[in-house]
């Protein structure tokens, strides 16, 4: 489970993150906000990518400050540029770098790098180069390259942005049948359907937290108000 | 084929084998053809290293590694035409032909990161001094991985150029091209962050 107590971050003077206290346990929560409003910055947090500047984050107890690496092994993260992602020349060379230093053995690091490429439908690319992949073959790469660490949450950075429709019903497909945890942060409100939790996010502040139609209806009506 | 268009899946004789004993067999033959100095043994070595690219299923591979040494090949051999004699040319553009032949047989049958696995390997007497073989390793993939991304951001910063109607002062994309590649890295730092890559 993970739960942030009080979190503040600001950059300079801007206050990006407010006060937030949350307990996320839900299989499936999304968060919703405008540009700017702070949930990336909130996402990062998650992952002991951004430490906050007051409050503390907790993943399975233990703080994002002090036990970075612990808390990126269980949680995982996917940006919405997937080509920034990409770390290796090949593909199956950008998933298998995730399993360094794992203390698995050879055959066993091939074995759940081709069955973590053929689930994610890239088993015929292998070696291709990585970057000469189509955007939604990158995206499902930058998904496979994290669920091959099998983490025990998944968070994700808007990874459907850049993506065309049908990459982007791929993609959510993808996530929903995931067993982790997800926690989806999305301008496709459509793709939050049947999640368990959506919260709003506006002004570094969580001001929804429900259902998923009425955290959508809530959002349209608030974006409704700041035009 | 790979990032910088080397490596060529496939399954024969060079693919079996390991990058250290390709890379001592690469500098073997070349320290041979050097020591011997001979011309018609380099121009035997560079007609059968030339065989070897068929023989192991990369004919069409074959003009891709020549092509980028034609015009050095040829500026070589008109040079020592003109100063020495025809036999050196020959010595000499055949050497440098069985060698470049020769190591991109070695680069398009080995994967990156068998190669950057051995320089990991070889890396490892430095960990004496404070040196991280798997860094270096690392260091090498980034360096690899960031030629598209170059010139991808190259490509982006010269459309949006276009687009705009300018043409012509190269120089003036050198800034948005910098300013792209500064966030590129940002965030690829963040997302080996992520992945606990560090």
């Amino acid at each position: 489970m993970i739960r942030l107590e009080n979190v503040t971050h600001a950059y300079g003077d801007r206050v990006v993150v407010d006060g937030v206290s949350l307990e996320l346990s839900e299989h499936r929560i999304g968060l919703i906000g405008a540009n700017g409003s702070g949930k990336s910055t909130l996402a990062r947090m998650l992952n002991g990518l951004v430490v906050p500047d007051a409050g503390r984050v907790l993943v399975d107890g233990l703080d994002t400050r002090t036990h970075a690496r612990e808390v990126r092994r269980r949680v995982g993260f996917v940006f919405s540029d997937a080509d920034t992602q990409i770390i290796m020349p090949t593909v199956a060379e950008d998933v298998r770098i995730g399993l360094r230093g794992s203390g698995l053995g050879r055959a066993e690091i091939e074995e759940r790098v081709d069955a973590v490429l053929a689930r994610h439908g890239l088993a015929d690319h292998r070696d291709h180069p990585a970057h000469l992949l189509s955007g939604g073959q990158k995206q499902m790469l930058a998904l496979a390259s994290v669920m091959v660490t099998e983490p025990r949450v998944l968070v994700c950075d808007e990874p459907t942005t850049l993506l065309d429709l049908r990459n982007v019903r791929i993609v959510t497909e993808t996530l929903r049948a995931l067993p982790q945890q997800v926690i989806l942060l999305t301008h496709h409100l459509d793709t939050l359907a049947g999640f368990d939790r959506v919260l709003v996010m506006d002004a570094g502040r969580i001001v929804f937290d429900g259902a998923p139609e009425a955290a959508v209806e809530y959002y349209v009506d608030l974006m409704g108000q700041h035009s | 084929m790979n990032t910088i268009g080397l490596y060529v899946p496939g399954t024969s004789l060079p693919y079996r084998i390991p990058a250290g004993a390709k890379l001592l067999v690469l500098l073997g033959v070349v320290t041979v053809l050097l020591v011997l100095g001979d011309p018609w043994v380099s121009l035997g070595a560079a007609a059968a290293v030339v065989l070897l690219y068929p023989l192991f299923g990369l004919a069409g591979h074959l003009w891709h590694a020549f092509r980028p040494v034609l015009l050095f090949l040829a500026v070589v051999a008109a040079f020592h035409l003109l100063l020495t004699d025809a036999q050196t040319a020959v010595r000499v553009c055949s050497q440098l032909a069985a060698a470049v032949l020769l190591a991109g047989l070695v680069t398009r049958t080995t994967r990156v990161s068998e190669m950057l696995a051995l320089f990991e390997r070889l890396a490892r007497p430095l960990r004496r001094v404070g040196v991280r073989p798997e860094r270096v390793g690392l260091v090498l993939a980034l360096t690899i991985r960031c030629i598209p991304m170059v010139a991808q951001s190259w490509r982006t910063s010269r459309e949006a150029y276009l687009a705009r109607g300018l043409s012509g002062g190269a120089h003036r994309m050198v800034v948005p091209v910098i300013v792209n590649l500064i966030r590129s890295a940002e965030a690829l730092g963040a997302a080996m962050n992520a992945r606990g890559i560090d």
